[in-house]
């Protein structure tokens, strides 16, 4: 499919769902391209991926009682991200493993929640992997907001995040909360997950959140210039993933993921100062030098 | 006034006391070496200072007054090690992290904040390299761009925890001659290390800790063996002991 057929089908009103998915696909990866450059450069997603699966359960209650999935999904999420940090100050055990814990308990039991409300096998498939038909208008609104909310918060918060990331201990010597902030930055990061979930899925989500922010990464050495760069990747790539899953009819979360992974890997190859073929001639002339 | 006075400071660590009764002071324009053996407290005794851990007992006071917040007034440069280098951000905008405690919540660095800044990177000499990403540093220009980062505060006193650690020797050399010339230059600069012939030769004062202060004084006035030999717990014919009589 050409991609004036693409634009054609956008614009047709028959097919109304498909420009309100790209809409929620784009958005939600531009918030979570932002939110995921925090991420990548503390080393945290092992915890991003914790907490996309912990909103599992939140949205499965929500589905079943016909709740709000945006709310159900967060109020999951950061309590298993409270939880986390509450049980990591035991010293016996590292918080890696308190996170492995916890979140594939909250996972198991948004499975046994969801087993029980009707339309089971469906709606799983549907939290899992992501689905672009059946977004209601209302989600398209709850989608900008929440963004709009988490970008804002990022603008406001962003040098103290900066501050904890770079030095903790010099952080909390200058006057900083340090526990309160990573408490809005899990909340920021749930934020994010919950608003992509509907279009990519629960499991694909970690993508949105690493994948831009890691090839920004490798593209540049300025803070601000990867902020700009990650969130322009991650919607890019979610509006190319959609035209190609549209295209050959295949799955949309995944799709989007594997073009982000075809974009990251390009630019490990090609980067300019980071990339392999940068790299090469410079490690020949130091192993020559040694 | 001393620019730092200590007296009868107490700590805990999971419930065995640390310190007991550590008293001392740094003066404006002078280089004050804090020397002990591992484990006699030197880390906790900078880190309760700056309030990361909180004392049992004892006063603080910075150019006389007592402090209400622990660590204010006061510039701290912590071990190397606990910094993220791989960050991308340039040596000005991790110096301006220094600061970013007391901007306060949701505000922006202003003119006053970036001259700051500059006249503490002026300070350590690394104003030419104000743009390099922090990453493409030397082990020598990420300790400076530290000191920096605590002189952006315009501190009354530094704390040094082991800055010369992993450092060779002539950026060792270099690192204690700027120590030295912000001493002079009426800055308080006190700094723990393991390089006691350095610190002999270096520091106006040295003092020698222990759970406690076990003795302080000019180093050509701690000839006497024995402080030496309670702070370290080595006996006599110590190459310790050699070294303190051959400095």
């Amino acid at each position: 499919m050409s991609p004036i057929d693409f634009l054609r089908d956008l614009v047709n009103p028959d097919l109304a769902f498909l420009p309100k998915a790209l809409l929620v696909a784009v958005m939600s990866s531009i918030v979570c391209g932002v939110v995921g450059c925090y991420v990548v450069l503390r080393g945290m997603a092992f915890i991003g991926d914790a907490v996309a699966h912990a909103v599992f359960p939140g949205l499965a209650i929500a589905f079943a009682v016909s709740g709000n999935l945006i709310l159900g999904g967060t109020i999951a999420g950061v309590a298993t991200a409270v939880l986390v940090a509450v049980f990591s100050q035991n010293r016996r055990l590292r918080e890696d493993s308190v996170i492995g814990i916890f979140f594939v308990a909250a996972f198991a039991l948004g499975i046994v929640v969801i087993s029980r409300a009707p339309g089971y096998a469906g709606s799983l498939q549907q939290f899992l992997f992501g689905s672009i038909t059946g977004i209601p208008d209302e989600d398209l609104y709850t989608v900008a907001v929440t963004g709009i909310l988490v970008l804002g918060a990022v603008f406001l918060l962003h040098k103290e995040f900066v501050a904890v990331t770079l030095d903790r201990e010099m952080a909390r010597a200058t006057g900083l909360r340090v526990f309160w902030l990573d408490i809005v930055l899990y909340v920021l990061v749930t934020l994010a997950v919950v608003i992509s979930v509907q279009t990519i899925g629960n499991i694909l989500v970690l993508a949105l959140l690493v994948t831009p922010a890691a090839t920004a990464r490798l593209l540049t050495d300025r803070l601000a210039v990867m902020m700009l760069l990650a969130p322009v990747i991650g919607g890019l790539c979610a509006l190319a993933g959609l035209y190609v899953s549209w295209s050959w009819d295949f799955p949309t979360g995944g799709t989007i993921v594997l073009v982000l992974t075809a974009v990251f890997l390009t630019a490990w190859v090609l980067a300019p100062k980071h990339g392999l073929l940068a790299r090469a001639p410079r490690r020949r002339a130091e192993s020559i030098a040694s | 006034m001393n620019a730092l006075r200590v007296s009868g400071l107490a700590v805990d660590l999971g419930g065995r006391r640390v310190l007991t009764d550590v008293g001392l002071t740094v003066d404006r324009g002078e280089l004050v070496g804090l020397v002990g053996p591992n484990g006699a407290g030197k880390t906790t005794l900078l880190r309760s200072l700056m309030g990361l851990l909180k004392p049992k007992a004892g006063q603080v006071e910075v150019d006389g007054e007592p402090v209400r917040r622990a660590g204010t007034g006061l510039g701290y440069v912590p071990q190397r090690h606990e910094f993220a280098w791989d960050f991308p951000l340039s040596v000005e905008g991790v110096v301006m992290t220094g600061r970013t405690g007391r901007l306060g919540l949701f505000r922006r660095p202003r003119a006053a904040d970036w001259r700051a800044v500059v006249e503490a990177l002026d300070r350590v000499r690394m104003a030419d390299l104000r743009t390099r990403p922090v990453g493409e540093l030397s082990g020598g220009q990420r300790q400076r761009v530290l000191l920096a980062r605590a002189l952006a505060l315009q501190p009354s006193a530094l704390l040094l925890d082991e800055p010369f650690t992993g450092l060779d020797m002539p950026t060792q050399e270099l690192l204690s001659d700027l120590l030295l010339s912000l001493a002079r230059d009426s800055n308080a600069v006190l700094t723990t290390t393991h390089d006691l012939p350095g610190a002999l030769y270096t520091c106006d004062r040295l003092i020698l800790l222990n759970r406690t202060v076990v003795a302080a004084g000019p180093p050509d006035q701690l000839r006497d063996e024995k402080p030496w030999m309670d702070t370290f717990g080595v006996s006599e014919g110590s190459p310790l002991l050699k070294i303190l009589k051959a400095v």
